[in-house]
């Protein structure tokens, strides 16, 4: 027998009660070799930052290698690595700040043959807010990451004119990805 | 894998290990409230106006994280009634249920995350300005993580009801928020739990974007006699179903 999942709701406006966790914007501990700050906002409509947003990272670590203990893939070996973040604050100025390492390239599936072509490096974000009514999904990618961006299966499926809003910028201390939930840069969100 | 239950039930679990799903069905239409609801106002400025561009289960969609080192969780995480110095005020219930997968497998290990208004439905959220009180006793969440046969429970003050600002005279359905990560990032689900027989279903635009009745009845609990501490608390029973393996193997759907 199949079952239907049960249905999405909004996350509201009051989730920081209930989501935040000691850490939650720390993919890696302070201190590891590497590490990057990713950084950015939500937009609205208008253009306007959206403060009370979730933000969630899902990524793997620099080697290719995921914090996930179901013992899919190739387990990461990093200490401390988690794999994911949240930024879900209640009063934050409107900017998630995920300390991370750089995602190295992985493969399509667990059970990929070697040889054969890895994606190029990415994170899974999610993104809820008020006023949302089911959750979004988007990947970053990374703009000095150009020879594996052309050569990444899900980036060339995007529309070329659309691609843009998918890359990570390089900034001084990491890379910056700005999310616009509608408008001229409306970021390229997936069905999963 | 399977595991018999204290009920006597024999019900077939994962194997952590052996029986990770290599891809998960994809939410039927309608599954869930559409992006873009004109009754919820504020989906206006906040929902893509382009289509969503299909994204294959690749190895990083099926793979998930695992936070309960990182959360250390304590007995008192799960009951919302001991958090403080005092009792809080209000009628204590007992909400529990499964976390099941769409073929009906409970999903352990799963961590399930609630927040909620007080008996007055006032948040303890600085940005929540009704006027009814706070309860100095009441915080509000909760966490706890499915045991083996999937189960989870907490021990809580049932939520008010509360005005808001979508329409004139609007008022959200008593409910508890509840985030699961699942195993999988294809698995994140945040909801909400209404309580049965709720006289503001009819007119909250929240709950009725989800179109379909049936479905709408999937984010209602039930009252459990069965739940019930004597002389101590109600009980309200709510399962929680998210998306089980997909027909599709990864090669063929890319």
């Amino acid at each position: 027998m199949i079952f239907e999942v049960t249905p999405s709701q909004t996350v509201g406006p009051y989730f920081a009660i209930g989501l935040p966790f000691d850490g939650q914007q720390q993919i890696v501990p302070e201190g590891t070799p590497g590490a990057i700050m990713i950084s950015g906002s939500v937009y609205d409509g208008r253009g306007e930052v959206i403060p009370d947003h979730v933000v969630e990272f899902w990524q793997a670590d620099g080697d290719g290698a995921f914090a996930d203990l179901h013992g899919y893939g190739r387990r990461s070996t990093l200490a401390g690595f988690r794999g994911f973040g949240r930024s879900a604050e209640e009063d934050g100025d409107g900017v998630y700040r995920m300390l991370t390492v750089k995602p190295g390239a992985v493969p399509l599936s667990a059970g990929q043959e070697p040889g054969r072509p890895l994606q190029a490096p990415h994170i899974d974000v999610t993104v809820m807010a008020r006023g949302m009514l089911h959750r979004v999904v988007t990947r970053i990618y990374f703009a000095d990451e150009e020879q594996a961006n052309a050569a990444d299966p899900v980036l060339q499926s995007v529309p070329p004119e659309r691609r843009h809003t998918l890359l990570a910028q390089p900034t001084a201390d990491g890379y910056r990805f700005d999310i616009h939930l509608q408008g001229d840069d409306e970021t390229v969100f997936f069905a999963v | 894998m399977s595991t018999t239950q204290s009920d006597g039930a024999v019900r077939q679990i994962y194997d952590p290990v052996a029986e990770t799903p290599t891809s998960y069905r994809r939410d039927p239409e309608g599954a869930h409230p559409p992006l873009s609801y004109p009754g919820y106002k504020s989906t206006q400025l906040r929902h893509p106006k382009q289509p969503l561009l299909y994204l294959p289960q690749t190895i990083t969609e099926v793979t998930g994280p695992q936070l309960q080192a990182a959360l250390d969780l304590k007995p008192t995480d799960s009951d919302l009634t001991l958090q403080a110095a005092g009792e809080p005020i209000g009628e204590r219930i007992i909400v529990s249920g499964h976390v099941y997968d769409t073929e009906g497998k409970p999903l352990r290990d799963t961590l399930v995350e609630i927040w909620q208004a007080n008996a007055a439905g006032r948040y303890a959220h600085r940005w929540d300005r009704w006027a009814a009180p706070l309860d100095p006793n009441f915080k509000g969440a909760g966490r706890c993580v499915t045991d083996a046969d999937g189960r989870y429970e907490f021990t809580t003050i049932r939520p008010g009801a509360y005005p808001w600002g979508n329409h004139y005279n609007a008022w959200r359905p008593a409910h508890i928020h509840f985030s699961l990560l699942g195993r999988a990032f294809t698995q994140r689900l945040v909801t909400q739990m209404y309580f049965p027989g709720d006289p503001f279903f009819p007119y909250d635009p929240i709950f009725n974007s989800v179109r379909d009745e049936a479905a709408r009845q999937r984010m209602i609990s039930s009252f459990s006699i069965h739940d019930t501490r004597p002389n101590w608390a109600q009980a309200f029973h709510w399962d929680i179903y998210l998306r089980g393996p997909g027909a599709t193997p990864f090669e063929e759907a890319f």
